[in-house]
């Protein structure tokens, strides 16, 4: 190939991906989908505001960039030496300099003044009508409304988690919404300013949901303010955005927003949930035999303990107890069970009383039983054992 | 080296020491890494590599120094030093920045925001507690200390370390005249005197400790006074043994009225330490 | 013996020393100085990009199909490290330490004993950062940016990375002030500081940058030491301290950090283009300033990486605005650049290919630059792969293409042979486009969603995610190539002459090719 030749070849190729761009985003790409290209509108005022910005951006920068490929491509292909181009020798112009450094400042003054106001808007959380107060844990999120006495955590639903281990029973591509779907969602009313309080417990995450617009960061020890006024029902979602140790990347947030009404029979529901503690389901207390109890223990620590205590329960450093030969695992039988079923407050080892009662005994017997833990002989926890505790 | 003319910028043909050295200085980290995490062999390795690292910094002066008295340095090669100590002092100068921007952003930011500043955070996390400087945080509001007061021993301190900057400038006039009892008193003064502040300093420390109940963990103020009069005792050290060296430098008769840069940038470097001194008592004792 | 010109030198004096270790080992002097860094900058990118494939094989497809998700955090950190302290800074300073002295006409470095530690201090402190990997809770993988508390749940490696930040950080330190001073101290006679080459400028700007901004690094890793092992409360609430102060402190020394990753990259460009434009450099004195502009301000712009953190308004607009600012003088550059070709004579050698396609395609990292800067988008932006298509257009295709012109340029005065023109352009091309395969598609993963540092991802992220990979292993590939070229020119080749190419102006091609042992060691008259 001659040079010529390979010159075009380069000029199409970029502008083929500049066509690209902006054909996708012309076409408003779903973002969701496969091939999305571009920032969702979202159902906010404030994503609108953060949409519009980064298109207007976006615009400007594109028209900028173009015209420094075209002033680039248009010298490479007329002042070349083999096309008999002699130097010129100027090498300096006031004029032309002053030109080129006051445009670009008009230009960012132009872009300076609505990203102003919009900030202005972001920034003001006053006048809401009811908070959320949101935590993040190593790795799921707890969320407190703080009007309505009601308390959850939420973390990546099961299908996912079974299918992000290695060689999973199941296929990523075979679950819905993997990786961005929770056990509990976080239900809020739409047209309604929600005050979003945030802080976390352990590291530093980060709170995102694209579709509202912002993400805000999560710092122990502090709060952080965010706001969002949904305007339709629907169901959004997000992860954590601040990398937060080895799970960081399985920590999604969503956010079902409902009307007015269902959203009240939702807070209704859940209160009563509260009240009648934990669902009385009709799940089989019956026993179980070591081997089956084992081998639910070990499928449930592998997804829900490893991140932290390590797959040899050796621990990690001095965050994480190792739990080969804790004293809390080998001594008092409830006080064990209790750091299952309550959590230890204050510390990430949270309450995993969502888990079912065939799980947790599986679980309590594959730790009590694992990695030589069983040198005393071995020590079984039943299904109506945790019940009891409960 | 012999066939460069005098005028000839001096370029040493090679030096073993970094290469002997560096070793030395992966040991020290690695062993004191290694101590940190528990290791047994951290601690030794950490003193051999201590050893080599004060071994390089040696011989590396000393030829140096050989160097300096055989007339091998002209006076662009003394100019490249001077450039080269401003710089290094000017690095430290920013090494102390961040220290005092870590007081600086804690008195003005984070503590008020922990105590009111910010309604959220205080009222949801920190039980609205009300916290002044100085301040443990609000994680640690019944442990009982003393903060350190500005205007005893400190002051004089203070005042001891502006003396040892009049007597090493002292020193330096008397070098510019050749006065060799006159250096030899000043220098060795100003030796002294950093000799007095540092124990001062340590009976300082001990006091914080035993009767104070101040520590480096009384949470940010513990911090922010330890980290900052720490790295600063940790500076008039060196500089002692620098002024120390001179001393003894100056007593072989190695420095002229014309030619002392060594003298120089080790005065240069205790100034520093002076005025690093001046703004830290402001900030960290009086205000 | 008086001091002599440099063609008629003796034997014993004016060769390198005899014996390889002595030779290599203890040598003070700037050309061998310079290659020793410049070969370890290109061992480490090495390093780094094996890092760099695992993660783009990790994210292949979607599931975790290779490695587990501790490590890949390892990985991304290691990888961060190794690419900016380990190869972009070391062969810029390699550059620096071979073209300075040869380019103002001085003899050697300033200092050529803190040259060579400051050398082979890179060595230790990677020895200390890579042993991490076979620790038992392996490697660093808090991020390269290090944020507590996370980064005190590293367990064992945690006091390695705090003391190789050290080392590395009086490494490039001891370098620096070797530079600023050998720059103030050293030039010829006649060479002013308005007529010294762009790339002493931008080394002169750099290495105050680093003086200026390492030791603030150091500060705020050993605030992170003491936090964890003497009970300092300097990043936790409970003590009165905050998480995000590390975070100021950090990016104090963070955002000049990536100007010091381009600025001499900015040198080199302003030497080749005007070279093979056959025209002088256009607006040599406004360059000059724009240089100093972006150094000044990089220092008031940290804000712009903690939009999320909540800051107060008037915190995030103040960072807003001045981060914005910084386009004005680097946009002064590419139009000058762009001047500088216009109606010269051009021909495309491989160092003008590397330098047009640095000033177009860091124009594309510089635009999303500006698009980040403004507070209320980057709220969407940040922490996303908008972010990463960002820096590595700014990194990959700016410094290292820089470096990569940078080598092309030179290697025939460095060797003496002319390099494989051929092989060379065959090397731009491969990279130029595989490049884009590589990062352009991480725009779209970044604004339709996908955060980064995640070793795993959405299906709907699967397809521009295998793009990117293909290119990220297709331009890995290609980088055999370059030190296949290397290699080769190093061996043989046609004959360079002093000037090697036709437009070139400046000391160092009044020098033979190869450039002997010791130059200028009586100083040239530049008028
Ligand atoms: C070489 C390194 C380098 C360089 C040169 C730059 C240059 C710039 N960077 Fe970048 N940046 C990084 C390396 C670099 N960056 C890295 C490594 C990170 C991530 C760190 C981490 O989190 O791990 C980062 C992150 C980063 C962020 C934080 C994003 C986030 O985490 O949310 C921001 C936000 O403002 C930003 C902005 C800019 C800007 C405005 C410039 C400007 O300097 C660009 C100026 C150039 C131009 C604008 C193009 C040419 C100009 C014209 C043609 C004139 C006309 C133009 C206009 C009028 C717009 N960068
Ligand atoms: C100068 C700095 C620099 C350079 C040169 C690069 C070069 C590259 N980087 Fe990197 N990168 C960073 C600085 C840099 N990066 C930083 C600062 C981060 C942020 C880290 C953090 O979040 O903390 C980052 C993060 C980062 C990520 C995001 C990780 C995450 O968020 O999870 C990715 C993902 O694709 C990536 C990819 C690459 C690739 C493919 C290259 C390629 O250009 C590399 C090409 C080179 C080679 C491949 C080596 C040569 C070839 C061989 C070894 C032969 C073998 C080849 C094959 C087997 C194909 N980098
Ligand atoms: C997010 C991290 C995390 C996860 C996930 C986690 N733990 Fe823990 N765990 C901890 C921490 C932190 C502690 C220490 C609490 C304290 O300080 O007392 C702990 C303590 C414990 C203890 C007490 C050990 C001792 O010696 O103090 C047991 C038993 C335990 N965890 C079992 C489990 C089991 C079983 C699971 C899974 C079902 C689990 N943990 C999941 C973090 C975690
Ligand atoms: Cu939580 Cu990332
Ligand atoms: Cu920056």
């Amino acid at each position: 190939m001659n040079q010529n030749k390979l010159t075009r070849l380069f000029v199409a190729s970029v502008a083929m991906l500049v066509m690209l761009f902006s054909a996708g985003v012309a076409a408003e790409s779903d973002w969701r989908r496969p091939w999305g290209v571009n920032l969702p509108q979202g159902v906010t005022s404030l994503s609108e505001v953060s949409y519009s910005m980064h298109m207007l951006t976006f615009w400007i920068v594109t028209v900028i960039g173009i015209v420094v490929f075209a002033g680039v491509f248009f010298s490479v292909w007329k002042f070349r030496k083999s096309q008999g181009a002699k130097p010129a020798t100027w090498h300096h112009s006031t004029a032309v300099e002053i030109v080129w450094t006051a445009v670009p400042f008009l230009i960012l003054l132009g872009i300076a003044i609505p990203a102003t106001q919009a900030m202005i808007k972001m920034e003001d959380t006053s006048g809401y009508e009811m908070t959320v107060k949101v935590t993040g844990y190593q790795w799921m999120w707890e969320y407190e409304y703080l009007d309505e006495d009601i308390q959850f955590f939420s973390r990546l639903d099961r299908d996912s988690d079974r299918a992000r281990q290695r060689n999973p029973e199941i296929r990523p591509r075979d679950v819905e919404h993997y990786l961005l779907n929770v056990d509990n969602p976080l239900v809020v009313p739409v047209n309604t300013k929600i005050r979003f309080l945030l802080t976390a417990n352990d590291v530093i995450h980060s709170w995102w949901v694209p579709e509202l617009g912002w993400k805000k960061d999560t710092i122990p020890g502090f709060i952080n303010e965010a706001w969002a006024e949904i305007r339709e029902p629907g169901t959004y979602r997000g992860q954590c955005a601040e990398l937060c140790g080895r799970d960081h990347g399985f920590m999604p947030i969503v956010v079902v927003a409902k009307t007015q009404e269902d959203y009240e029979l939702w807070v209704a529901e859940q209160q009563e949930d509260a009240n009648g503690e934990v669902a009385a389901d009709d799940e089989d207390l019956s026993d179980m035999g070591m081997d089956e109890l084992m081998a639910i223990g070990e499928g449930v620590y592998g997804n829900q303990c490893m991140a932290c205590h390590q797959a040899g329960g050796e621990g990690m450093g001095d965050m994480f107890p190792a739990l080969v030969g804790s004293e809390k695992v080998l001594g008092d039988r409830d006080e064990y069970k209790s750091i299952l079923i309550d959590g230890v407050s204050g510390t990430s080892m949270q309450s995993f009383a969502n888990l079912s009662n065939q799980e947790l005994a599986g679980v309590l017997t594959y730790v009590r039983n694992a990695w030589g833990n069983d040198e005393d002989g071995e020590v079984v926890f039943q299904p109506a054992d945790v019940d009891a505790a409960r | 080296m012999s066939s460069h003319s005098k005028d000839a910028y001096f370029v040493p043909e090679d030096s073993r020491w970094p290469v002997f050295g560096v070793p030395g200085m992966v040991l020290l980290a690695a062993g004191f890494s290694i101590y940190l995490n528990g290791g047994s062999s951290g601690m030794p390795m950490m003193i051999v590599g201590a050893i080599i690292t004060l071994m390089m910094t040696v011989m590396w002066f000393r030829d140096v120094i050989i160097e300096d008295v055989t007339g091998k340095y002209n006076a662009q090669v003394d100019m490249s030093y001077r450039q080269g100590m401003a710089w290094f002092i000017f690095s430290e100068v920013m090494f102390f920045a961040a220290f005092f921007g870590a007081l600086f952003y804690a008195r003005v930011f984070s503590i008020p925001w922990l105590s009111g500043a910010d309604p959220a955070t205080s009222q949801f996390l920190w039980d609205s507690v009300s916290l002044a400087w100085p301040t443990a945080g609000p994680g640690f509001l019944d442990l009982d200390y003393t903060p350190m007061g500005a205007w005893a021993l400190p002051t004089i301190n203070t005042m001891i370390l502006l003396t040892s900057g009049v007597t090493l400038t002292i020193a330096h006039h008397a070098m510019k005249h050749n006065d060799r009892r006159k250096i030899i008193l000043g220098l060795a003064a100003t030796v002294l005197l950093g000799a007095i502040f540092m124990s001062v300093q340590i009976y300082e420390y001990v006091h914080a400790y035993q009767d104070l109940n101040l520590r480096m963990d009384t949470g940010i103020y513990g911090s922010t006074f330890f980290m900052l009069t720490g790295f600063h005792g940790l500076h008039v050290t060196l500089g002692a043994i620098a002024l120390f060296v001179i001393l003894l430098r100056v007593m072989r008769g190695h420095f002229t009225a014309e030619k002392h840069f060594g003298f120089e940038a080790a005065a240069w470097y205790w100034h520093f330490v002076d005025v690093v001194w001046l703004i830290l008592f402001v900030f960290v004792y009086v205000i | 013996m008086t001091a002599t010109t440099h063609d008629t030198h003796d034997a014993h004096h004016h060769g390198p020393p005899p014996g390889f270790f002595k030779r290599w080992l203890f040598t003070t002097n700037h050309k061998d100085l310079g290659v020793l860094y410049m070969l370890f900058g290109l061992l480490m990118f090495f390093v780094g990009g094996a890092m760099a494939m695992v993660i783009r094989a990790e994210l292949f497809q979607p599931g975790l199909n290779l490695v587990d998700p501790h490590f890949f955090n390892q990985m991304t950190t290691m990888h961060a490290l190794v690419m900016i302290f380990g190869a972009v800074m070391p062969a810029f300073t390699g550059l620096a330490n071979w073209l300075i002295p040869v380019q103002i006409g001085a003899p050697d470095m300033a200092l050529p004993r803190i040259n060579n530690w400051a050398f082979w201090l890179l060595p230790a402190g990677f020895v200390l950062l890579l042993a991490t990997l076979f620790l038992p809770g392996g490697a660093p993988a808090g991020g390269w940016t290090m944020y507590p508390p996370l980064v005190l749940q590293l367990g064992d490696s945690f006091p390695f990375l705090i003391f190789a930040v050290h080392i590395l950080g009086i490494s490039s330190i001891m370098g620096s002030i070797n530079i600023v001073a050998t720059i103030l101290n050293m030039r010829a006679p006649g060479m002013t500081l308005m007529k010294m080459p762009l790339f002493v400028w931008a080394w002169l700007i750099t290495a105050f940058l680093i003086v200026a901004v390492m030791p603030v690094l150091a500060g705020a890793v050993t605030m992170l030491l003491t936090d964890q092992y003497f009970g300092t409360s300097f990043f936790s609430a409970a003590g009165g301290g905050d998480p995000v102060m590390f975070q100021h402190i950090f990016w104090f020394f963070g955002h000049p950090e990536v100007y010091i990753l381009i600025l001499p990259a900015f040198g080199i460009v302003s030497a080749i283009i005007p070279t093979f434009a056959r025209k002088p450099l256009f607006g040599y004195s406004s360059m000059v300033y724009a240089t100093a502009s972006i150094a000044f301000l990089s220092f008031i712009v940290w804000g712009h990486h903690m939009f999320t953190v909540g800051m107060p308004l008037a915190g995030q607009l103040f960072f807003m605005y001045a981060t914005m600012l910084v386009a004005v003088p680097t946009g002064v550059k590419i139009f000058n650049w762009m001047a500088t070709m216009w109606q010269g004579s051009m021909t495309f050698e491989t160092p003008m290919l590397f330098s047009i396609a640095f000033v177009l395609l860091f124009t594309i990292g510089g635009l999303s630059g500006v698009m980040l800067a403004l507070a209320p988008v980057d709220l969407q932006y940040h922490d996303t792969y908008f972010v990463v298509a960002h820096f590595h257009y700014v990194l990959v295709t700016g410094a290292v293409f820089s470096i990569m012109a940078a080598v092309y340029f030179w290697l025939p005065k460095w060797t003496g042979n002319m390099y494989d023109e051929k092989l060379g352009k065959w090397h731009f091309w491969l990279s130029t486009i595989t490049v884009n395969v590589l990062f352009f598609p991480q725009h779209f993963l970044g604004l339709a969603g996908m955060p980064r540092r995640i070793p795993d991802y959405a299906v709907q992220f699967a397809e521009f995610n295998m793009i990117s990979s293909i290119g990220g292993f297709a331009f890995g590939l290609s980088q055999l190539l370059f030190v296949y070229i290397i290699v080769k020119c190093v061996r043989g080749g046609e004959k360079a002459t002093s000037e090697v190419w036709e437009g070139a102006r400046g000391l160092e091609w009044t020098l033979p090719s190869p450039a002997p042992y010791h130059t200028f060691e009586t100083p040239p008259v530049v008028k």
